[in-house]
């Protein structure tokens, strides 16, 4: 859109990536005279909305300076030798699918600090905590940004540590046994998608993922490809998650802070089925073509036990918690992602890209709104919350309930909002999956997944109802003349501040999607005709 | 007719031969020093480690070797080439550190430990240790494990009336002796069928062993193998660890913890890659269960230790050492099955180097810690964070290098060319075997990482950091960074051959 040296937009990308990193180090150090702030818990908290808007405003910045023209080519790319012993290159670039990636983390991660700013985590000090968000910003947007499988690996692992302290110490009610079960996880996975990723390096040769791509799986054997789809795909199936793998979800997400649980859902499930679209299906096709079948058919049980899941936890009298049902709701979205990248067909992995940013912007406002739920009412209990008639927000705090009702409907799918697109693609690329796939297959599953959509409709408005709708006890006698203060306090200001980006997003994106399918578009094409250039 | 004096090269034999010289020249000087200025002994023999390691430094350009056979087939018993000289950094570099954090412990325990002799005992035992791995014959090689191992008996049980340590050091030197006995007799074995004890004549002599001895050969490689199986402290040679680590003093955990490895390990990889290469086929699957094994149990055992209980944090080094000890040995496995041997073993270089720095790191925090605490409990941990922040930033920065999670960024890549070169060599079992110790590892390793942040119960200790603990915490932390940000430093080794 505007043009920026090539030179620039490097130094840009690597700032991204390095930015957080040594914010996250200043944020340990005590603050230096002049920024001492009111106490240092604020200024520490200020360092982190700092350090996340700045790197907002890189991220944005390289977005308006990418040739959208040009989006299947790597651009800003910087590629230097790291540990020339492993052939680990610090390489460095984004593309048409990485760059909504990278400015949805950018996003998401200031919005977090903001809310932070104004509503500190409750738990231990705030330091500790900042330092913690900005290495997570740090691994996640390195993930999106480097083109090396070992780099990808090093920055796929960097949050782990981040996270599991993140959910372990400002935590809810059973946060360690939920940390253990994350880390541990996933842990297990990605040294299992390690192996699948020295297999590859070691028999084509090169970690580089551009040159794996460009190379189309012609240097591996079919065998080598298979037992490599199987391991990596292992570990990026445990993080996206893809039932049956997905049972640290829910845990985790009950269990972490408010703003773990946006970081979490809005953006490190998006690591998993990042590298399924930038590695697997590139890098070795002849072995994701063995497994697409099998990945289509999991990812379609998980739209259906996703939805059932949530549908369970939303009757009355389940003790149905709601941020357990986000989070078993994630596990459907993922599924429709998922069935996208399965279908290996251009439609099926644009919508699934589609499907990945739409689902951080959308799940990332709904854990907002359960915390601020949280924050007021001191529980998420759906019974407790809704008693016999329901919590009626409509009626005491209007604006809240409104934007649940939003974050709900998106989150169901409803045409011109960003749920939509994304689900409807994965749909169509299931009814025409590649050539070489069963298509009598890809047609059952396109049909289960198109009922998925309707019992994910069904529980979101049982939602709606159960939380928004309700009877609004009768307004207390007026003491005084002075009127009895609302039962729940609506929208603060820093709550605005902090979703509206959120609510505008899913609002463009759905009336709007040529802009992200723009982008996309040409580098599915490019990777699915072999490789990026 | 050539001369039948063997030439000697003084500049390639120096490193051991100075830290040696030191240890005696202690010895003999705590005859005369008057109590009071007995702490000039520590510091002497700190400097004799720093000089042995710098003589290193000449040796550099190329490679070197004495005491060579003078008639026609050229062999030699002392070799200084890349192997030796990184092996004989580890070595030293981890005595020094072990003698750094002696000096205080030693003040702490004035009386209890006799300090000439432990000052004689270390130095001798580094110089054993350094001696090994450029021993070329399987006589120098045996002579040098022993150096390296009696000081060692007798340091672990040093300590005054301390019936715990006494026991430990002869549970270690009952399973140690008996372990090099067997040895010895392997390499008998492989004498009588070969009539050599030089390396490389062993190699090429081997394949062309009469047939009637070829299952004395085999026996004999065997047998041999075990003695360093029983240093490295592999399954089933590793139930004297935790109790030998629990009842020596700290420092002298941490010396066996590395130094003692190391010399494990490289005896191994000489007897295995350069004499007997031919029988690639009976060591390479033996090593791949016993690496399984030996992580398995280790990791498992570490697992198992409870905080509350008295020593639960050396205990838990302990098992860990073993655990770790079967990452060391995947390579060397792996070695039995590469096309190109000596670069698999260059990734148990590499990974040693990476382990050596940050568990020696580990224990001066421990020895930090043990200072206050008379039990060492994991339990003693909790808040460490609150009280003395650098010392536990360090601690889990160490404790996640081990684990190989980020930012731990050089475990992590150790930790990967050990997987690369099984998943090369097509052990994928033992590869994904690995894989799952990792996370079984990580719980432990996590979970005391994550006590160093919790608050802490009752007032907060200070530590008061001395000298030397600073000295040896800052010079493993900072090696620990630097790596973390080049990991190419410790990594070349994986790519070019050592020999």
């Amino acid at each position: 859109m505007i043009d920026i040296n090539e030179s620039v937009m490097q130094v840009l990308l690597a700032f991204v990536v390095v930015g957080p990193l040594l914010g996250a180090v200043a944020a340990l150090l005590p603050a230096p005279p002049g920024l001492k702030g009111k106490s240092p818990e604020q200024a520490v908290l200020r360092h982190g909305v700092t350090v996340t808007g700045v790197i907002l405003l890189a991220a944005i910045v390289l977005a308006l300076g990418f040739d959208h023209d040009q989006a299947s080519k790597m651009q800003a790319t910087t590629d230097i030798s790291w540990i020339p012993a492993l052939h680990v290159r610090i390489h460095l670039g984004v593309d048409g699918i990485s760059l909504p990636l990278l400015v949805l983390t950018a996003l998401l991660t200031f919005l977090c600090a903001l809310y932070s700013y104004f509503k500190p985590p409750a738990g231990p000090g705030p330091k500790a905590f900042v330092a913690l968000v900005l290495l997570l910003e740090s691994g996640t947007l390195a993930t999106f940004a480097v083109l090396d499988l070992l780099l990808f690996f090093l920055a796929f692992e960097t949050v782990l540590i981040p996270m599991y302290f993140l959910i372990a110490r400002w935590g809810g009610e059973g946060r360690e046994r939920a940390a253990w079960r994350f880390i541990l996880y996933t842990v297990l996975g990605s040294v299992v998608m390690l192996l699948g990723l020295l297999l590859i390096g070691i028999k084509a040769g090169t970690f580089d993922m551009v040159a794996l791509a460009t190379d189309n799986g012609r240097s591996l054997s079919a065998s080598v490809q298979v037992i490599a789809v199987l391991a990596i795909g292992i570990g990026l199936a445990v993080k996206t998650p893809m039932w049956p793998l997905h049972s640290w979800l829910p845990d985790a997400h009950t269990s972490a802070p408010t703003v773990g649980s946006v970081l979490l859902a809005g953006v490190l499930l998006k690591m998993g089925t990042y590298g399924f679209v930038r590695i697997l299906l590139p890098v070795a096709p002849h072995g994701f073509h063995t497994f697409a079948p099998y990945l289509a058919a999991f990812a379609v049980v998980g739209i259906i036990y996703g939805s059932l899941a949530c549908l369970a936890l939303a009757r009355q009298g389940a003790k149905g918690d709601l941020k357990r049902l986000i989070a078993y709701s994630s596990v459907g979205h993922m599924g429709f992602v998922l069935l996208g990248i399965a279908t290996m067909t251009a439609t099926g992995v644009n919508g699934a890209l589609f499907a990945n940013i739409a689902h951080g912007l959308i799940t990332g406002l709904l854990f907002f709104l359960v915390g601020a739920l949280k924050d007021r009412t001191g529980t998420t209990d759906l019974d407790t919350l809704a008693e016999d008639t329901g919590l009626a927000l409509y009626g005491k705090a209007p604006r809240l309930g409104g934007l649940l009702a939003f974050g709900a409907v998106a989150s169901l799918g409803l045409p011109g909002l960003a749920g939509f697109w994304g689900e409807m693609l994965a749909l169509f690329g299931a009814f025409r999956p590649a050539a070489d796939l069963d298509r009598g297959a890809y047609l059952t599953f396109m049909a289960i997944a198109a009922f998925g959509t309707l019992l994910t409709a069904a529980y979101m408005l049982a939602v709606v109802r159960r939380v928004c709708m309700g009877a609004v006890p009768e307004p207390g006698p007026h003491l005084d003349g002075v009127p009895q203060r609302p039962l729940l306090d609506d929208v603060r200001t820093y709550e605005f501040a902090a979703w509206t980006p959120l609510v505008a997003l899913t609002v463009v994106a759905g009336l709007w999607p040529k802009a992200l399918l723009g982008l996309t578009d040409p580098a599915v094409q490019q990777l699915l005709a072999g490789g990026t250039r | 007719m050539s001369s039948l004096v063997q030439s000697v090269d003084w500049l390639a034999i120096a490193p051991p031969v100075v830290a040696a010289a030191v240890g005696l020249a202690i010895l003999v000087a705590d005859l005369f020093l008057p109590d009071a200025r007995k702490p000039l002994l520590g510091w002497t023999a700190v400097a004799g480690l720093a000089a042995s390691a710098a003589l290193l430094l000449p040796l550099l350009d190329h490679d070197r070797s004495t005491f060579c056979l003078t008639g026609s087939p050229h062999a030699c018993s002392y070799t200084a080439d890349r192997f030796t000289l990184v092996v004989q950094f580890l070595v030293l570099g981890g005595a020094l550190l072990t003698a750094l954090l002696s000096v205080t412990s030693l003040k702490d325990e004035r009386g209890n430990l006799p300090e000439g002799e432990f000052w004689f005992l270390l130095l001798s035992s580094a110089a054993g240790a350094a001696l090994l791995p450029a021993s070329r014959d399987l006589a120098t090689l045996i002579v040098a494990l022993e150096v390296a191992s009696l000081p060692a008996f007798a340091l672990v049980g040093l300590r005054h009336g301390d019936r715990r340590s006494s026991e430990a050091a002869l549970k270690f030197f009952l399973s140690s002796v008996t372990a090099t006995a067997v040895s010895l007799m392997g390499i008998s074995f492989v004498y009588a069928t070969t009539g050599t004890l030089y390396l490389t004549q062993v190699a090429d002599r081997l394949p062309h062993v009469d047939g009637q001895f070829h299952t004395l050969a085999q026996t004999g490689v065997v047998l041999t193998l075990i003695g360093f199986a029983f240093k490295t402290a592999a399954v089933p040679f590793h139930f004297w660890v935790p109790d030998t680590y629990v009842g020596a003093p700290l420092p002298i955990a941490a010396y066996l913890s590395v130094v003692g490895k190391a010399v494990g390990f490289s005896g191994l990889i000489l007897v295995t890659v350069v004499a007997f290469p031919s029988y690639a086929d009976v060591w390479g699957p033996a090593l791949a269960v016993l690496a399984a094994l030996t992580m398995t149990v280790g990791n498992v055992g570490a697992l198992r230790q409870q905080a509350t209980r008295a020593y639960s944090a050396v205990r838990l080094l302990a098992w860990s050492s073993v655990g770790q000890a079967g990452y060391l040995l995947v390579p060397i496995a792996a070695a039995g099955y590469a096309d190109d041997p000596q670069k698999a073993v260059g990734s148990t270089v590499a990974y040693a180097l990476m382990y050596g720095a940050v568990n020696l790191g580990a224990f001066a925090v421990a020895a930090l810690v043990g200072r206050t605490t008379s039990g060492n409990r994991l339990a003693d941990y909790r808040g460490l964070y609150a009280s003395n922040p650098l010392a536990a930033l360090l601690l889990a920065f160490f404790l996640l290098c081990l684990a190989g999670l980020p930012p731990g960024v050089i475990g992590l890549f150790a930790k990967v060319t050990v997987f690369s070169t099984a998943v090369d060599a097509g052990l994928g079992w033992l590869a994904v075997v690995m894989a799952v110790n990792v996370a079984i590892a990580l719980y432990y390793y996590l979970q005391w990482t994550a006590l160093l942040f919790r608050a802490r119960e009752g007032e907060p200790v200070k530590h008061r950091v001395p000298v030397p603990l600073t000295a040896a915490l800052a010079l493993t932390g900072v090696i620990g960074v630097v790596l973390s940000g080049a990991p190419q430093l410790v990594l070349r080794f994986t790519a070019t051959g050592l020999f």
